[in-house]
């Protein structure tokens, strides 16, 4: 199926605004893993005839890794830099399926000068079923155990719980909860720009913990909203060697497949 | 008349709650050594937020049974204070059982304090319990050692011996036990002395009661030395704690001003500095703890060791060094190393050649965290542990250029390439044919 996907530059030359900017994210644009959620969530989009666009070449690192590896300069010199070419195109709506690009737009850009309305992936979807811009019939998980990981900076850092579990009770799944979940979730260890670094001298990986976590609901599924923690998830699953029957999928990865995109 | 009794007790009540006072000051001028930070927006939620979290303990109870047997040491803290009030008055006023005149609600406070004081008692032995029989994990992590470990058993034993001397006080009264109204539990106990002289048990009930109001007034002073200031700075800390998103980090407004320089086409790059306002020796970020803001600084007072946040902390929990509790009590720890040195040089700091990050807190503790907000989640007086973090990984960073290498690696490529990873810009949108 090929994807329809503008760039604002393309809908500035027609004189257009879309509803909504995709914000990409660097782990969406580059990442292997991360790219077949990005294409996911493009199909969503597309089938709900979604008059969106993406920024291209035009978008650059939100700068989060390098505000939680403590450098300030390089955030601020990256988030004015995007500000400048968001505001340019007079963005008033950004949708991303990166709980960290969505922080930082959200929480991090408005006193530096950009101010929009910033929704997560999960929360976006569950407004297009809600509004029946997006119809999700197809039912072929059901009976599926899945489990659903939390992202620290969707959950705790910004008290996004229930989108991601309204979608997948609209494809019929009861979710599977870990012991730890909701805001004591355990991170996957990504975060705080560990996902760049060797960690320090422990005794365990942490998403190998968190992993166990996960495999003590013995799921077929571990569901999840971000690409770090996907990464993270797939390699503890690896460690495991569980990857023959364990799958981690993106939430926008659940429904597009249920939808057969 | 014997005045000296009464003469003893407002001498030793001056010099308690005076003692008190002066620490007191000493905390306040301690917390005031950190930064100014403006914490005058969102009244109405940090109101809220203290009534909810400190008064109403809400986070307290999301670990049931710590969190239960908390709220009983609580209210009957709270509560058992008012009888304080009558010990008072019949100290300086030579009185007995002051408020008693007011007849059969007397019986009825006495009674619920009474009843009070044992629940306190046993929810104080399993809290000792807990610590020393069960050994919980986190009454146990490497930072719970010699002072910390004892400073939580003595708070422990005050408490056990206050109740406990309360209620022999209260089961010696013989005129007390004679009105027979209030006396719910201390009846029970008032057996255990029947065979005695009527001047022995006055002798007992005396002692009883003079040791329960200076023990009570040696705790008072013993808080400003322990970790049990959270009975006080709870209050505080909860309503200065941060209103925003918890995955909310501050913008530097110092990186600010720079950065907005270095993007305004008209700056002259070699202006000189104006001299007047010459701003440009500030500090990026957090070495020592006068580098911190003050309501950290409060929060380092407020923390009472508990743990959560080192319980819920991933590296802690994978083994690593980072444990989010030690970062609160190194900070205290060094902050009133400062406020002795202070102290000892005329109200003047004199370098001593050390700080916080590297003489208490490691890198290898600061690079750990995954920021995750486990640890400020959990708290139940809402402390953030990573906002101290997160302040010195930026003084690393920016001051020393100390981060790891493959972060360094990491922030070329986002300085180069606007991302993370070594690609290239123009490439960004080559998963749409891929």
């Amino acid at each position: 199926m090929k994807l329809t996907v503008p760039t604002m530059a393309q809908y500035m030359a027609e004189g257009k605004q879309p509803e909504i900017l995709f914000w990409v994210g660097s782990a969406g644009s580059y990442d292997d893993r991360a790219k077949k959620i990005t294409k996911a969530f493009v199909k969503l989009l597309n089938a709900a005839n979604i008059d969106f666009a993406v920024l291209g070449t035009e978008e650059s690192c939100t700068g989060d890794a390098a505000k939680r590896a403590g450098n300030e300069f390089l955030f601020q010199m990256q988030a004015v830099t995007n500000i400048e070419i968001l505001n340019a195109y007079e963005i008033k709506k950004i949708v991303t399926a990166c709980p960290h690009s969505f922080n930082t737009l959200k929480n991090e850009y408005p006193s530096l000068g950009g101010n929009y309305q910033v929704f997560h992936h999960t929360q976006y979807l569950q407004q297009l079923i809600k509004e029946g811009r997006l119809k999700i019939t197809n039912k072929s998980f059901k009976g599926k155990r899945i489990t659903f990981h939390d992202p620290c900076y969707l959950g705790r850092a910004n008290d996004v719980y229930e989108a991601p579990r309204e979608l997948l009770k609209e494809l019929g799944i009861d979710v599977v909860e870990m012991k730890r979940h909701k805001r004591t979730a355990l991170c996957c260890g990504a975060g705080g720009a560990q996902m760049f670094k060797e960690p320090e001298k422990g005794d365990k990986d942490v998403n190998v913990l968190r992993t166990e976590d996960a495999l003590q609901t013995n799921p077929d599924i571990i569901a999840t909203g971000c690409p770090y923690c996907n990464t993270m998830m797939t390699d503890g699953v690896k460690f495991k060697e569980k990857e023959a029957e364990i799958e981690v999928l993106d939430i926008a990865e659940l429904l597009a497949q249920s939808s057969n995109l | 008349m014997n005045y000296l009794p009464n003469i003893l007790f407002a001498i030793a009540l001056v010099f308690g709650i005076g003692y008190f006072v002066r620490n007191v000051r000493k905390l306040i001028r301690n917390i005031k050594l950190g930064q100014d930070v403006d914490v005058s927006d969102n009244k109405s939620q940090r109101f809220k937020n203290m009534v909810n979290i400190a008064l109403g303990q809400s986070k307290m109870v999301r670990r049931p049974i710590a969190g239960f047997l908390h709220v009983i040491v609580y209210v009957g803290f709270i509560i058992i204070n008012i009888e304080v009030l009558e010990i008072i008055i019949d100290g300086l006023f030579n009185t007995h059982r002051f408020f008693s005149g007011i007849g059969d609600l007397y019986g009825v406070l006495i009674g619920s304090f009474e009843i009070l004081a044992i629940l306190v008692l046993v929810a104080v032995i399993v809290f000792w319990a807990r610590r020393n029989v069960i050994k919980i994990k986190r009454f146990w992590n490497s930072e719970m050692t010699s002072w910390p470990k004892n400073d939580a058993n003595y708070i422990l034993y005050f408490e056990m011996v206050l109740m406990s001397l309360f209620l022999i006080m209260n089961a010696t009264d013989a005129s007390f036990q004679a009105m027979d109204s209030g006396n719910l539990i201390s009846q029970y106990i008032a057996p255990w002395f029947s065979g005695m002289a009527e001047s022995t048990l006055h002798l007992i009930e005396r002692t009883a009661w003079w040791v329960h109001i200076l023990g009570i007034l040696v705790f008072l002073n013993y808080l400003y030395f322990s970790k049990h200031l959270h009975i006080l700075l709870a209050f505080p800390n909860t309503y200065y704690a941060s209103t925003k998103p918890k995955g909310q980090l501050d913008n530097l407004a110092s990186v600010t001003k720079e950065v907005m320089l270095m993007m305004d086409p008209n700056a002259d790059p070699f202006a000189v500095p104006d001299e007047d306002n010459d701003e440009t020796l500030e500090k990026f970020g957090v070495s020592d703890v006068t580098d911190l803001n003050w309501t950290q600084l409060l929060s380092a007072y407020t923390c009472t060791e508990c743990g959560r946040c080192t319980s819920s902390c991933p590296a802690n929990l994978t083994g690593k060094k980072l444990s989010p509790r030690k970062i609160m009590m190194d900070t205290r720890d060094r902050l009133e190393e400062v406020g002795k040195n202070i102290d000892a040089n005329k109200g003047e700091f004199k370098n001593d050649g050390k700080q916080l990050l590297g003489d208490y807190i490691t890198k290898e503790e600061l690079w750990a965290c995954t920021t995750c907000n486990a640890c400020v989640e959990e708290c139940p007086v809402s402390i953030s542990p990573l906002s101290i973090i997160m302040d010195m990984r930026r003084y690393l960073v920016m001051e020393e250029s100390a981060a790891p290498v493959e972060l360094n690696n990491m922030m070329t490529n986002i300085e180069n390439n606007g991302a993370p990873w070594p690609y290239n810009q123009m490439d960004r949108l080559n998963w749409k044919d891929e």
